[in-house]
């Protein structure tokens, strides 16, 4: 009771801290991720803010700042993971294959170790999604992983005060089921398209009451989400591995013109001039050997150079737990091995990922104005031997790899993998 | 016949030799780690008939002109998966590739892994292709006693050509162990094999005081654990909560088994206990999932074992999902970043690996006379984005493909 009272009171302080003097980082190699890496450079973080950020001898530092000697290390952008399942997180049961009334929202467990353990990989922010054993298991979640309470905590509001998340939509064999789920893959194409008109229908009947209270069509939650994916508010993060699976993906956003992200993409390598043509992001999951899955036996390390070839916007996922989230370095570096650019490889654990969550404005590179969500690295964020030795997000520190409590999320032992709901603490440091 | 006539003859033979398949093959390093002494800096190893002949300093070993010649950064002895399924599970993980556990009953230690390996499956190509060379594979984990396991080349086209077509009896304890019917809990799988020891042992009795003629009908279940007993086949025992590792130490001092501990994810709770047993320990791979009896595993728990002078190898283990099976080379790259040096996680997949297979006078290092087999890299095997650019085996290339 009194540790976790202190855990309470050491987290408020934390968030307080982001409110007093700036933080300046001296000396360390910058990968911001907007424009070409800087060896000598400094990073001012305020107010939960970058403030400044540069070459060393291009930035002033604020005189009331506290200087961190950061040379030797690097420092990068926060990692944004846009498929995992950290948290704990479930979505639609078995009553009905498309739910999009159902929230990750409302079953996330923000004390659940997978969620330190992502921080001690350099996670801070993550796509938190619903299963793929539905055409649509619900809405999914776009979380900042800042050590929280409850998820409100953890949320990401937009401009237009709406929770910042997607839509989860799945085909190929998960999804396959006795009825009502679909049996073949056509009949889930059908299923998917008699929803998606009755959602063109119901957006009518809204558009037509112009207003009107009492001409409006009863609610529907269903409906309702449906209507902001037509509309693009809420976009469409879609599991899909089969090269044919791909294009009905593909097939089905043309009809309906809804925006979606490919996610997983085994066959990737068999379309990707298609999904280049499609203008379509992929979410891309590296799996450092076959096999396991029959849907996905033609899957290749090499998906990462194909897709950049052929132009399409890459980012990396975890789908933690399918990977571990302390391993998403790796996912580039391995890409990398298999003939992506370094550049694009880093790209995809941070600016594309941002842009597939549309959250490119506030998120996924170190320029002034956005939000101060950084790693410190040991070394170079390829290498196998580097180690993440801070997390940040909104300016406060979530993960110290010289803190034994949290050091032991990042290298596993007694209740690293254990829900206790037991919280990060700078206790150590005081 | 004359010697003119000797010499021409022999000459013509290596001639044809080195057109088809070259007998003598050099191998030039920028840096060889032999396992055998300090690495040599710009080295060469030089193959004979499938053996290695030489290795040296390029300085001082000149490659001859008839040798074929390979160039690589960095050239390491073959690797060594010390524990794996693969040809007995496969890539697609449907039914019919799916040979490493039959469940018709607890404990079938007369399972042999020569009669289910395939070695034309896939993920045997996948893991040569990274510069594994010896795998020792067979019945797996995830039921009491689930059969025996065998030490084989990646380039074997038989299982014929097992290196051991015997090597150990695979167990599992704890929540790996229970079935639907029996065992249904962690002391009566325990109950069940103490039953099957006790029989075992009075079966080696009886056969041994039976006169000739007159011996008892053979049973080969009892067969294999008597071979146990013996000690000619180690338990390999799968195993990951401190309290089940106390089960299998007890276990092994009760009849005196030759014990090889497998996973131990809580090995750094049971320390001292296996220090004292003395029993050698296969660790989970470093990047293994935690969770359920895996939850408290480390990635320095191979450091650990180090540390505590423990012998261990390293192992790419069972996987049931995706990905279907882990290369040794990347958990061994892993162990290297966390705790050990380069050369101590190295030799936790090569010379450490052999020596606890007991295939050490043939393989696991590069010194005169052992099979040839090496794996070559374009950098620091151990960094993500080096790649493994050739494999040899037994002096023949086994690998050109590069991932």
């Amino acid at each position: 009771m009194k540790t976790r009272l202190l855990s309470i009171l050491a987290g408020v302080t934390s968030l307080a801290m982001a409110q007093t003097p700036p933080v300046a980082f001296t000396g360390a190699r910058l990968i911001s991720m907007a424009g070409a890496e800087i060896p000598n450079g400094v990073l001012v973080v305020e107010k939960g803010r970058i403030v400044a950020v540069g070459p060393a001898d291009s930035v002033t530092i604020p005189t009331n700042a506290r200087r961190v000697d950061a040379a030797g290390k690097v420092i990068m952008p926060g990692l944004i993971d846009s498929h995992s399942h950290v948290g704990g997180a479930d979505g639609g049961d078995g009553s009905s294959p498309i739910q999009p009334d159902v929230r990750v929202l409302d079953s996330i467990n923000v004390r659940a170790s997978s969620i330190q353990r992502a921080q001690a990989g350099g996670v801070t922010v993550a796509n938190v999604m619903p299963g793929s054993g539905h055409l649509s298991s619900g809405q999914t979640l776009y979380i900042k992983l800042r050590d929280g309470k409850t998820v409100d905590d953890l949320l990401i509001t937009l401009g237009d005060g709406r929770i910042a998340g997607g839509l989860k939509m799945a085909n190929g064999t998960n999804p396959r089921r006795a009825a009502p789920f679909p049996g073949t893959r056509a009949k889930a194409a059908a299923l998917v398209r008699e929803q998606f008109i009755k959602a063109q229908e119901y957006r009518d009947k809204i558009r037509a009451a112009n207003g009107d209270a009492t001409k409006m069509p009863p609610r529907d939650l269903r409906m309702e989400t449906l209507v902001e994916v037509l509309d693009g508010k809420r976009v469409v993060q879609h599991h899909t591995h089969r090269h044919d699976d791909i294009l009905t993906v593909l097939r089905l956003q043309k009809e309906f013109g809804f925006k979606v992200v490919l996610h997983h993409t085994s066959d990737a390598w068999m379309v990707a001039e298609e999904i280049a043509k499609a203008k379509v992001p992929v979410s891309l999951i590296v799996i450092d050997s076959p096999g396991g899955k029959l849907e996905t036996k033609d899957s290749t390390l090499e998906n990462g150079a194909a897709l950049e070839k052929a132009g399409v916007v890459v980012g990396f996922h975890t789908d933690d737990g399918v990977t571990d989230s302390r391993f998403f370095l790796r996912a580039a570096a391995i890409s990398v091995r298999a003939g992506m650019s370094r550049e694009k490889a880093l790209y995809g654990l941070t600016m594309a990922n941002a842009k597939i969550l549309e959250l490119d404005s506030r998120i996924g590179s170190l320029e002034k104005g956005k939000d101060a969500d950084f790693i410190l690295l040991s070394g170079d964020p390829l290498s196998t031997y580097t180690k993440v030795i801070e997390t940040w997000i909104d300016g406060v520190r979530v993960f110290n790899r010289n803190n034994p409590k949290d050091r032991v999320y990042a290298v596993g032992g007694v209740g690293a993998s254990h829900d206790d709901g037991d919280m990060h603490s700078d206790e150590w440091e005081k | 016949m004359s010697s003119v006539i000797r010499t021409t003859i022999l000459s013509a033979a290596l001639i044809a030799a080195a057109v088809t398949s070259p007998a003598q093959i050099a191998v030039r390093g920028d840096m060889v780690y032999t396992m055998a002494g300090t690495p040599i800096r710009d080295g060469v190893v030089l193959v004979r008939d499938g053996k290695i002949e030489r290795v040296g300093p390029a300085a001082q070993l000149a490659i001859p002109a008839n040798y074929k010649s390979y160039r690589a950064k960095v050239v390491t002895p073959g690797l060594i998966d010390a524990h794996t399924v693969i040809g007995l599970t496969g890539y697609l993980n449907q039914p019919q590739d799916q040979d490493q556990v039959e469940r018709s009953a607890p404990m079938q230690p007369e399972l042999r892994a020569v009669d289910a390996f395939d070695p034309a499956e896939r993920l045997i190509e996948w893991v040569r292709s990274f510069g594994v060379t010896t795998l020792h594979t067979g019945h797996g984990p995830g039921i009491l006693v689930s059969g025996q396991t065998m030490i084989i080349k990646t380039d074997a086209k038989t299982a014929e050509e097992a290196l051991v077509p015997a090597a150990m009896v695979a167990a599992t304890l704890g929540d790996g162990a229970r079935d639907t019917r029996t065992p249904g809990s962690r002391a009566k799988a325990i109950a069940l094999l103490r039953a099957e020891l006790i029989k075992a042992q009075e079966y080696r009795a009886k056969a041994e005081k039976a006169e000739k003629g007159k011996e008892a009908p053979r049973d080969i279940r009892t067969e294999a654990f008597v071979r146990v007993l013996k000690g000619e086949l180690p338990l390999l025992v799968t195993v990951n909560r401190a309290n089940d590792i106390a089960s299998a130490i007890r276990l092994g001092k009760e009849f005196g088994l030759k014990l090889v501990l497998d996973g131990v994810a809580e090995v750094q709770l049971a320390m001292e206990q296996i220090q004292a047993a003395g029993y050698p320990v296969i660790i989970h791979p470093t990047m293994a999932r935690p969770g359920g009896e895996t939850e408290n595993l480390t990635m320095e728990d191979a450091a650990k074992l180090r540390a505590a002078g423990i012998p261990f190898a390293l192992q790419s283990g069972f996987e049931g999902y995706v990905p279907k099976t882990r290369v040794v080379l990347f958990e061994a790259a892993v162990a290297a970043a966390n705790g050990l040096t380069f050369e101590q996680a190295l030799a936790s997949v090569t010379l450490d690996a052999a020596k606890l297979l007991g295939i050490d006078k043939r393989v696991g290092s590069i010194e005169t006379g052992k099979d040839a087999d090496l794996a070559m890299y374009d950098g620091d095997p151990f960094e993500y984005a080096s790649h493994c650019v050739g494999v040899l085996i037994n002096g023949k290339l086994a690998s050109s493909s590069v991932h």
